[in-house]
C-alpha cells in the first residue's frame, strides 16, 4: 500500500567483532558452587559470599517475569557461563600496561580512552567483561576525595561503605534478575561523592559484553552524600553473536540532603540481525533512592540496541522536596522488543517528578512504555507530569503505552499526556518536494521528535546519540 | 509574457495518472514556456491539485499513460527530491505540519540542498537567518514563525504564506501555485500576489491554480485553462476567468464530456 515506507533494511552492527584474548572461563550452569568460585576468585569477604548466597535462595524461589510485552525463547541458565576475566599477563599499573589488542577493541568501538578522557575530561572506568582493567582520572577524582573505581576494587577498599549502601535500593530479593544478578555479580562500579563536592568532571564507564555465552552481570553502586553532585555518563556496545545473551544489571543510586544525581545512558547492544537472530537481553534493574531532603536524581536513557530491553529505571522519592526525572528515548527495528519506562515513588512531602518519554518502533519492532506513578499517604503536596509520545514508522511495528497511576494522596496532582505519530507519506513527500531526500527527513523528524530527551543529555552524548539514531533508522524508509 | 522565442519549460501530453486504481487524469495536454503565468481552474475533484501532485511525483499518484518532459528531460526519470532541486516547485493546497522541525532549519536544509545542486555556496546558520529574514520582509511576514515547528500551528493563511517564502528561498524554475490564495484575507493576498510578481522573470514560468479571478486581477495569466474530469478542455486568454466567473463552468467542454458508464 504504501510506496514509500517499506520494510527495513539495517545497517550492519558496526561494532560486531570480537576481541581476541585468553579468557578465563567458569564452566556453564549456576548453583552454590559456582558463586563460592566466584567469591573465590575474587577473594571476597564472607558478608559478600553471605549477600550473594541469600540472593542465589531467594532466586531459585523465584519465577521469571512474564507481564512484560516480549517474547522470547526460555532462558536456561544452566547454559550461561557466569564468569569470565581476561588474564592480564602481570599487574597493570598504567594505561601503557593495558593488552594493546584490548586497546584496539576501544579503538574500534570509538573509545579512545585516554584521548577521550584527555579531551573530554571524562574518567572512564572501563569493563571489560567482568574485570576493571583499567581506571583513569582516579588520582585526580582522589584529591577532592571522591571515589572512583571498580566495585570490587571497593569491596576490598571501601567495604564499610560498600556494606552499607550495597543491596539497600535493590534490595537482593526485589525481582528475579536482580536476585540473579545479587546471586553472580562479576564485577561494575563504585562512585562516592562525599559531603559538599560537586564532581569536577562527568564520570563515565564504558560497558562491553566480549565473550560469547558469558551473561555479563555489572553491579554499579552511585552514593552522593549531602549537598554533593555528580553526572554520570553509561555507554553500551556488544560485539554480534548469533546466540542470544543475557545481561542483567543492577544500578543502585543513593542522593542524601540536598544531593544531585544525573545518571545518562547510550546503550546500543547488538541487536539483533534483520530477521531478529542473536542479540543481547537487556533486563536492567535501576533505582534511585533519593533519600534527602531536596535531593534529586536524574535518568536520561537512549536506548537503541539490544533485542529485548525490559528496563525501568526508578526514583524513590524519599526526602521532603525530592525531585525525580525519567528523560527516554527508546528506538526499536527490526524484530526489536523494548518495555521500557519508569516509577516515581511519591513518599515525602513535596516530592517532585517529570516522565518524558519517547518511544519510535520501525520495522517489525514493539516499543512498550510501562510506567508507574505512585504517590503515598504521606506525600502531601507532591506532583508528577508525565508524557508519553510514540512515533511508528511504517506499518508493521507496534508501540504500547502502560500507564500505571495510584494516588494516595488528596493534595497531590498528576499530569499524564500521550500522543502517538506516524512518519507519513505526506510528510516525507513535502521534504522531498524541498529538496530533502527520504533519510533526511526521517532523521529530522526523530531528531525533532527527541529534542526534550536530547536537551537532558551531556553535549557529548547528545551528539552521539542523534548520530546513532540516524545510523539506526537508516535504510527504514525505502 | 508571452514570447515566441522562449524556451519550453514544461511539455505535458496525454498524461493519465490514477490513485488506488482509479483514474482521475485522463490526458492532460499542456505546454508552458518560461517567462509565462498559466492559470489553472475547473471544478472541485477535476483533478488540478491531482496533476500539481503527480508533476511534483508524489507516491501515491501512479502514472498511467502520456508523457512530461521538464526541460527537455523526462520527469518521470526523476525522483521526488530530484525533481525539487532540478527547479519544480508546488506550493501545496494544503500544506502539512511537521511538529518539532523547527521551520528556520527545514528553511535552510532545503534552501543549501538546492544552492550545492546549483554549485553555489551553502550558508551557514547565522548567515541564513538574516538571508530569510530579507525574504520574510518581502512577504511582511513575522521572524517569530522561523522559530516554531514546521507549519505547526499555523493558521491557514500562515500555512500559506509559509509557502510562499519557500518559494522565494528556492527561486523554482517551474512554481506550481495551488489554491494559494484561499484562505488568504484581503491584504496578505496583495503582499503574497506582489511577492509572486517579484520572483517571475522571463527565465520561471508559473501555474496558477485558483477558483477565484480575483487573484488574477494581482497576477496576470496569460493563459487560463479549464479542467473538467481530469482534462484540460479548455484554454483562453485572461478574459476566460472572467467569464467563468459570471457564467460558471456549466458551459464548458461539455462537448467533450464523457457519458458517466465509461
Ligand atoms: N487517495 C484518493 N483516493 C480516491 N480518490 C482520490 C484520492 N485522491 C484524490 N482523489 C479524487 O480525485 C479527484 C480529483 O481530486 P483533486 O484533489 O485533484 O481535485 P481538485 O481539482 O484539486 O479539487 P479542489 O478544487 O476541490 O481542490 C477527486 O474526485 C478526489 O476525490
Ligand atoms: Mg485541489
Amino acid at each position: 500500500m504504501s510506496a514509500v515506507l517499506q520494510n527495513l533494511v539495517n545497517q550492519p552492527y558496526k561494532h560486531g567483532f570480537v576481541t581476541e584474548i585468553e579468557s578465563d572461563i567458569a564452566p556453564k550452569g549456576l548453583n552454590e558452587d559456582i558463586i563460592r568460585l566466584i567469591s573465590t576468585k575474587k577473594n571476597e569477604p564472607a558478608w559478600l559470599l553471605d549477600f550473594r548466597l541469600k540472593a542465589y535462595q531467594q532466586w531459585l524461589k523465584m519465577e521469571e517475569p512474564k507481564w512484560p510485552n516480549v517474547k522470547y525463547r526460555q532462558i536456561d541458565f544452566q547454559a550461561i557461563s557466569y564468569y569470565a576475566a581476561p588474564k592480564p599477563k602481570k599487574k597493570l599499573n598504567s594505561m601503557d600496561e593495558v593488552d594493546p589488542e584490548l586497546l584496539r577493541t576501544f579503538e574500534k568501538l570509538g573509545v579512545p580512552m585516554h584521548e577521550r578522557a584527555a579531551l573530554a575530561g571524562v574518567a572512564v572506568d572501563v569493563i571489560f567483561d567482568s574485570v576493571s582493567v583499567a581506571t583513569t582520572y582516579k588520582q585526580k577524582l582522589a584529591e577532592v576525595g571522591i571515589i572512583f573505581c571498580s566495585i570490587s576494587e571497593a569491596v576490598h577498599a571501601y567495604p564499610e561503605l560498600v556494606k552499607q549502601y550495597l543491596g539497600t535500593v535493590v534490595p537482593v530479593g526485589d525481582n528475579y534478575y536482580a536476585a540473579l544478578n545479587s546471586a553472580v555479580f562479576t564485577d561494575g562500579t563504585f562512585c562516592f561523592i562525599p559531603k559538599g563536592v560537586k564532581c569536577p568532571m562527568d564520570l563515565s564507564t564504558y560497558f562491553r559484553i566480549n565473550t560469547e555465552e558469558s551473561g555479563q552481570f555489572e553491579r554499579t553502586l552511585i552514593v552522593a552524600e549531602e549537598g554533593s553532585s555528580v553526572s554520570y555518563l553509561e555507554g553500551c556496545t556488544a560485539p554480534r553473536f548469533d546466540t542470544n545473551q543475557l545481561h542483567a544489571a543492577v544500578v543502585e543510586l543513593i542522593a542524601l540532603d540536598n544531593a544531585d544525581i544525573k545518571y545518562s545512558t547510550v546503550q546500543n547492544w547488538y541487536a539483533g540481525d534483520e530477521k531478529g537472530v542473536g542479540g543481547i537481553y537487556n533486563f536492567v534493574t535501576k533505582r534511585g533512592l533519593a533519600k534527602g531532603a531536596n535531593s534529586r536524581i536524574s535518568w536520561t536513557q537512549v536506548e537503541t540496541g539490544s533485542a529485548i530491553t525490559w528496563k525501568y529505571p526508578s526514583c524513590i522519592l524519599q526526602g521532603e522536596n525530592s525531585v525525580g526525572e525519567f528523560y527516554s528515548v527508546a528506538v526499536t527495528n527490526n524484530y526489536q522488543q523494548a518495555d521500557t519506562g519508569t516509577k516515581m515513588i511519591h513518599i515525602g512531602k513535596n516530592t517532585r517528578s517529570t516522565i518524558v518519554s519517547k518511544g519510535i518502533s520501525a520495522g517489525h519492532s514493539n516499543n512498550s512504555y510501562r510506567g508507574l506513578v505512585r504517590i503515598a499517604p504521606t506525600a502531601s503536596g507532591a506532583r508528577n507530569y508525565s508524557q508519553c509520545d510514540s512515533m511508528l514508522i511504517g506499518d508493521q511495528c507496534g508501540a504500547h503505552t502502560f500507564p500505571y497511576i495510584q494516588v494516595r494522596n488528596q493534595n497531590a496532582k498528576v499530569e499524564h499526556e500521550a500522543s502517538t505519530s506516524k512518519i507519513g507519506e505526506d510528510q516525507l513527500f513535502y521534504f522531498a518536494q524541498r529538496g530533502i531526500g527520504n533519510e533526511e527527513a526521517v532523521s529530522m523528524i526523530i531528531n525533532g521528535f527527541c529534542k526534550d530527551v536530547f536537551q537532558q543529555l551531556p553535549m557529548e552524548f547528545a551528539v552521539e546519540a542523534t548520530k546513532l539514531l540516524g545510523f539506526k533508522l537508516e535504510g527504514s524508509v525505502g | 509574457m508571452i514570447h515566441q522565442d522562449s524556451k519550453t519549460i514544461l511539455e505535458v501530453s496525454g498524461l493519465r495518472a490514477a490513485v488506488e486504481g482509479v483514474e482521475i487524469l485522463k490526458g492532460v495536454d499542456l505546454i508552458v514556456k518560461s517567462g509565462e503565468v498559466h492559470a489553472i481552474m475547473g471544478t472541485n475533484g477535476s483533478g488540478k491539485s491531482t496533476f500539481a501532485k503527480v508533476l511534483a511525483g508524489h507516491s501515491a499518484y501512479q502514472v498511467t499513460g502520456g508523457s512530461v518532459l521538464f526541460e527537455g528531460q523526462n520527469l518521470f526519470d526523476l525522483e521526488p527530491e530530484e525533481r525539487a532541486r532540478a527547479g519544480v516547485f508546488l506550493a501545496f493546497q494544503y500544506p502539512i505540519e511537521i511538529p518539532g522541525v523547527s521551520n528556520s532549519h527545514f528553511l535552510r536544509l532545503a534552501y543549501n540542498t538546492l544552492q550545492s545542486q546549483r554549485g553555489k555556496d551553502e550558508l551557514d546558520p547565522l548567515e541564513f537567518e538574516d538571508f530569510v529574514r530579507e525574504k520574510m520582509k518581502l512577504l511582511e511576514m513575522n521572524p517569530n514563525f522561523l522559530d516554531r515547528g514546521v507549519n505547526e500551528g499555523f493558521s491557514g493563511g500562515e500555512k500559506k504564506r509559509n509557502e510562499m517564502l519557500q518559494m522565494a528561498l528556492l527561486e523554482p524554475r517551474l512554481a506550481i501555485l495551488d489554491e494559494t490564495d484561499s484562505g488568504l484575507d484581503i491584504d496578505a493576498l496583495r503582499i503574497v500576489t506582489n511577492g509572486v510578481n517579484k520572483l517571475a522573470n522571463k527565465d520561471n514560468a508559473i501555474i496558477l491554480v485558483t477558483h477565484y479571478q480575483r487573484m488574477l486581477n494581482y497576477i496576470e495569466p496569460d493563459y487560463v485553462h479549464v479542467m473538467r474530469g481530469g482534462r484540460i478542455v479548455k484554454t483562453g486568454g485572461k478574459e476566460l476567468a472572467l467569464d467563468l466567473e459570471t457564467r460558471g463552468y456549466d458551459w464548458v467542454g461539455v462537448e467533450r464530456r464523457v457519458p458517466a458508464s465509461a
